[in-house]
């Protein structure tokens, strides 16, 4: 690693003024940035670490909202007995991090704004890996695990464990940043980068994340995860759902790919094919069908179409109960 | 530990003082004095929050019950502290990128990867490595079962397994299959000694009595 200089702020405030300083980079659970500062493949002059802001973990529950503080670890929320009971869903997104010391370390906030795996980016290429002639050298290399659903010249997928749930509870994110406090919904975390050197957040210059929150109790929901092996590792393909109704009747559904975008993929059309009408099997393959139409798989990863409709199917008969 | 190491365990007086040999034995910009080169690689302090490092900093933490002291550079991971300046070689640099589980031990009592840890990062904290847990003449009953369960081979990835399975045993005393798959699915193992290590969260204490001679290791 190349050398940095390290800050410990007690307080929002003060983190927030630190990360104004150009060069500084949040630190909070440390499992991936430390490794893509060892490999240089990003680089700091200042750490801003939140591990001494306090006001920054917790989790909540009350009044039918789920408050969970950016920094409370992926193990600190599983070990939560009424965030569980509130939306289990939470749990199995959790389970599916197969490793005790990255749950005891990686934070909620960590989760949701971790960069993406593309082995690309991750050997120095850049997040849109575009070759000196302008192609896409995804396009044209090994991209088995890359998007189906590419947007502008961006490929990579985005890789958070939680990001698809929340968005698919129509969770909201609270930013602190020298302007003060916003709050917006999950999904507006993310972008697509349009060049080269444009992150996939939308947090801008000391901008901080510092809690999300939900509404519980309205929807039923549910997380299926498709992968290649049960110990540790990314998911191929992942599917969130939420049901709101009194089922089989379904008000409004949500569904949210993960894996599949540079961002949480909010399979509009096909939560919208299943409001207003009753859940059935039927349904729920129209809703599968409907939840990849328009993707764009490449050389490598046509299988992870198929592996989509399989994730949002599961992940639908899981919140319905249905499962068999 | 005394009241400065609890509050932070990092001593901004001691950057000052590191910073400077920092300069002297690191090479930081040729051709300067030390105190200048120091000051030149001080970042300023912001909203009164004081910056340490790039250069040594002092550091103070618990390690397996003693309380230990060091100066280091912030880019210094608890791994390489623990191995390279504390005498602690149980945890072991494998991957060295959070994925293979060699590098665990426990701080606070949960299980980390210390090869993701900046060291400064448990500043003021108890971190319990493999040699913490027992020795050879008063062995931790994970260690015991590990023996007997013949559940080591190179044994590289064994002092991170142990710890591993320490934490998860300390959390849940008769874990099933899923939870046994949850606790040590962040450690690998390239010998395949699995079936050991399943014998040894599967029956801690009456391990003696399990076969662990048919898995090959």
């Amino acid at each position: 690693m190349r050398p940095f200089s390290y800050a410990a702020p007690a307080t929002v405030e003060q983190a927030v003024s630190l990360l104004e300083v150009e060069g500084s980079e949040v630190l909070a659970g440390g499992t991936d940035l430390l490794s893509l500062l060892k490999d240089d493949v990003e680089r700091v002059e200042r750490l801003v670490a939140l591990r001494g802001i306090g006001d920054l973990s917790g989790v909540e529950v009350a009044g039918g909202r789920l408050r969970i503080g950016s920094m409370t670890t992926l193990q600190e929320l599983r070990d939560h007995a009424e965030a569980m009971a509130a939306v289990p869903a939470l749990g199995t997104a959790i389970d599916g991090v197969a490793s005790a010391q990255l749950r005891a370390m990686g934070t909620v906030g960590g989760d949701l704004l971790q960069r993406p795996r593309c082995w690309y980016y991750r050997r120095g290429f850049g997040l849109l890996a575009l070759a000196p002639d302008g192609g896409s050298m995804v396009e044209a290399g090994d991209n088995r695990y890359h998007a189906i659903f590419p947007q502008g010249d961006a490929r990579f997928v985005s890789p958070s464990s939680l990001a698809p749930l929340l968005v698919a509870l129509g969770a909201e994110a609270t930013v602190h940043g020298p302007d003060g406090e916003r709050r917006v919904p999950v999904e507006a975390l993310y972008r697509t980068p349009r060049a080269e050197g444009e992150r996939e957040n939308t947090l801008g210059p000391g901008e901080l994340l510092v809690e999300v929150t939900a509404s519980v109790g309205a929807a039923r929901s549910a997380v299926y995860e498709v992968r290649q092996r049960r110990s540790l590792d990314w998911p191929l393909m992942a599917a969130a759902v939420s049901l709101h109704g009194e089922l089989p009747r379904v008000d409004r559904a949500r569904i949210v790919l993960g894996h599949a975008a540079p961002t949480p993929w909010l399979a509009a059309a096909a939560g919208d094919l299943l409001t207003g009408g009753e859940l059935t099997p039927e349904r729920i393959e129209e809703a599968a069908r409907a939840a990849v139409e328009g993707a764009r798989p490449m050389s490598g990863n046509r299988y992870k179409v198929q592996l989509a409709t399989v994730a949002v199917r599961r992940g639908l008969q899981r919140a319905a109960g249905m499962e068999a | 530990m005394s009241d400065e190491a609890k509050g932070s365990g990092f001593s901004r007086r001691s950057f000052l003082r590191g910073g400077a040999a920092g300069a002297l034995s690191g090479g930081l910009a040729a051709g300067l004095l030390p105190e200048d080169a120091a000051a030149a690689a001080a970042p300023k302090d912001v909203d009164g929050v004081p910056t340490v490092g790039p250069g040594p900093v002092e550091v103070e933490l618990e390690v397996n019950g003693v309380v230990r002291r060091l100066e280091a550079e912030p880019r210094v991971t608890l791994l390489d502290a623990l191995r390279d300046h504390l005498d602690t070689t149980g945890p072991k640099r494998v991957c060295d990128r959070g994925a293979c589980g060699a590098c665990t031990v426990l701080e606070d009592g949960h299980p980390i990867y210390a090869c993701s840890r900046l060291l400064i990062e448990s500043a003021g904290r108890s971190i319990t490595t493999v040699e913490g847990l027992g020795s050879p003449d008063a062995m931790h009953e994970v260690q015991q079962a590990f023996v007997e369960n013949d559940a080591q081979q190179c044994g590289y990835c064994t002092p991170g397994f142990v710890v591993a399975a320490a934490a998860l045993l300390a959390r849940n005393p008769r874990p099933g299959e899923r939870e046994i798959e949850a606790g040590l699915g962040g450690n690998f193992c390239r010998c395949g000694t699995y079936m050991g290590i399943l014998g040894v969260v599967g029956a801690p204490g009456h391990a003696a009595g399990r076969s662990g001679g048919d898995h090959g290791g």
